[in-house]
């Protein structure tokens, strides 16, 4: 699949830098503390442009699921089937991430099961946030 | 509303079609589908395509409106609109534009059309090849999570898991679409009946999302011809007067990485009670509906957030009789829709809803009165329309 590169703009080139340091982190309001994921130039709560960084546990719970089957992308062909979760963030507001559940690919997730951040590291110099099951 | 309503000051007065077409088999270019489809809504009009002064469109269209007015010697362009976002979101909205402008009185007589070659131009459920990609989908693709279909998937699973839903509405949704299509000579899967057996036995795209739970990708092109009521009254065919249009979206649905706060929603949590309030009806007046399916889960969600039941009724609500014409409680998408008959982006809904207004459609709901049009769920923007007779 497609490498991930930060933005020319800017915007979001500290969330990929942390992540090859296999540090999760998300935006975070400097003046009122709403969290933001994906990032954006303006706190949306108190409208500050005074918005920072800030490192989370990488707990979550699976918001939601599902088993792709058909390879949309070439590079797929021999990937299916694969399992996509939408991740929630207990202690960063519930944003949410998206990823992979690694492991069996024709499991039944159960939905809110606590899962962990996983930091999966590509020879081509980028690092993807995969998620585990977890038991707490 | 008080005096700033398009309520039945605007009409639909003309339609237009080109025939449809297999994903890449459009034996001419998207430009000149465009061309075809405006000729036959102002024919089906009777107006001269000369008499057209507005045009609005949406999702991109690629059919650029000053080329448009220009191929046709339009000799006074006075309003040109296009929708933003992508997808059938801007179908029922490109509508309210045209109707918002000849209201104001930018233009008169304003043509929404929509064109799709595919063949020339690529399709929409592949992920392009790249090597790099950046911005908001940075934080989806690189995980396999690159098309409509996986998204709302996503979305669509978790009202499931909310609500108790089996994958009996989804099927019952597929099975309508296709079942009104075995009417319609135009759709593509005519003569091509959809059975729980074939439904079940389809390849799993992403779950819960089988095969028949997904759209079409076609070639073709759609246009309809707006004006004031006043006008239409006295044009060739019986009117579809504008009762009310809605769009938009609701709070922070744009957040990326799938964190828009409402998260298994198709959209129309504010867009509904607005469209609502401006024709001043409810729910139980709406004789017919066409809901943009991309996929079946965003047609339960938006049947829902359209008040026609509960969260927790749609096992009982979204069966096959229910959706289904001539006797059906809600018969949706009764040309076949997105599914059955023509993903022309949805145009090919409004074109229907019309037809019921009329009264000619392949599937005519008796004596159909009021007819909605709901387009582009579980995107942003989205908009969503009533007709009535």
């Amino acid at each position: 699949m497609p490498a991930p590169e930060a933005t020319r703009d800017g915007l979001d080139r500290e969330f990929w830098d942390a992540a090859k340091r296999h540090e999760l982190v998300v935006q975070k309001c400097n003046s009122c503390g709403t969290f933001q994921f994906g990032p954006e130039w303006i706190c949306h709560k108190c409208h500050t442009l005074d918005v920072g960084w800030h490192r989370v546990s990488g707990r979550g719970r699976v918001y939601s699921w599902e088993r792709v089957w058909h390879p949309a992308h070439p590079a797929l062909k021999s990937a299916c089937p694969y399992l996509v979760v939408v991740v929630e963030l207990p202690d960063a507001g519930n944003v949410r991430m998206v990823g992979n559940l690694l492991g069996d690919p024709q499991l039944e997730v159960p939905f809110d099961a606590p899962v962990e951040a996983v930091f999966e590291d590509h020879p081509e110099g980028f690092t993807l946030i995969q998620w585990k099951l977890t038991n707490r | 509303m008080g005096e700033f309503t398009i309520k039945d000051k605007v009409a639909i007065a003309g339609l237009g079609e080109t025939q449809y077409y297999k994903r890449g088999a459009a034996p001419v270019s998207e430009f000149r589908l465009a061309l075809e489809a405006i000729q036959r809504a102002a024919d089906d009009a009777g107006i001269p395509v000369t008499a057209i002064d507005g045009i609005a469109s949406y999702s991109n269209d690629r059919n650029d409106s000053v080329r448009v007015a220009t191929a046709l010697g339009l000799p006074e362009l006075r309003f040109t609109n296009m929708f933003w976002g992508g997808g059938g979101g801007g179908g029922s909205g490109a509508i309210g534009n045209a109707a918002a402008a000849i209201v104001a009185g930018f233009a008169t007589c304003v043509v929404v059309y929509r064109a799709l070659a595919q063949g020339q131009f690529g399709r929409f459920g592949a992920t392009p090849p790249v090597r790099t990609i950046s911005g908001p989908i940075a934080y989806t693709w690189p995980y396999g999570m690159s098309t409509p279909a996986q998204w709302i998937a996503l979305r669509t699973r978790r009202f499931m898991h909310d609500h108790h839903i089996t994958q009996d509405p989804l099927a019952a949704i597929a099975m309508a679409c296709y079942h009104h299509a075995q009417s319609n000579p135009r759709a593509i899967m005519y003569g091509r009946p959809l059975t729980r057996q074939a439904y079940d036995e389809s390849r799993w795209i992403v779950e819960p999302f089988h095969l028949y739970d997904c759209c079409l990708e076609n070639d073709g092109a759609a246009a309809v011809i707006v004006t004031s009521a006043e006008r239409a009254r006295d044009l060739k065919q019986r009117p579809a007067y504008v009762m009310a249009s809605a769009q938009g979206s609701d709070f922070r649905q744009g957040a990326t990485a799938e964190n828009g706060p409402d998260y298994a929603t198709s959209n129309f949590k504010t867009l509904a009670p607005r469209l609502y309030a401006m024709a001043g009806i409810e729910p139980k007046d709406v004789d017919v509906a066409q809901v943009y399916e991309n996929f079946t889960g965003a047609v339960m969600t938006s049947i829902v957030e359209h008040g026609f039941c509960h969260p927790d009724e749609v096992m009982e609500f979204c069966t096959f009789e229910n959706l289904t014409a001539p006797n059906g409680r809600l018969p949706i998408n009764t040309s076949g829709g997105n599914l059955a008959e023509c993903y022309m982006h949805g145009l090919e809904l409004i074109i229907e809803a019309a037809r019921q207004v009329r009264g000619t459609s392949t599937c005519q709901v008796k004596d159909a009165e009021i007819s909605m049009v709901v387009s582009g769920p579980m995107v942003a923007p989205v908009s969503d329309l009533i007709l009535r007779r």
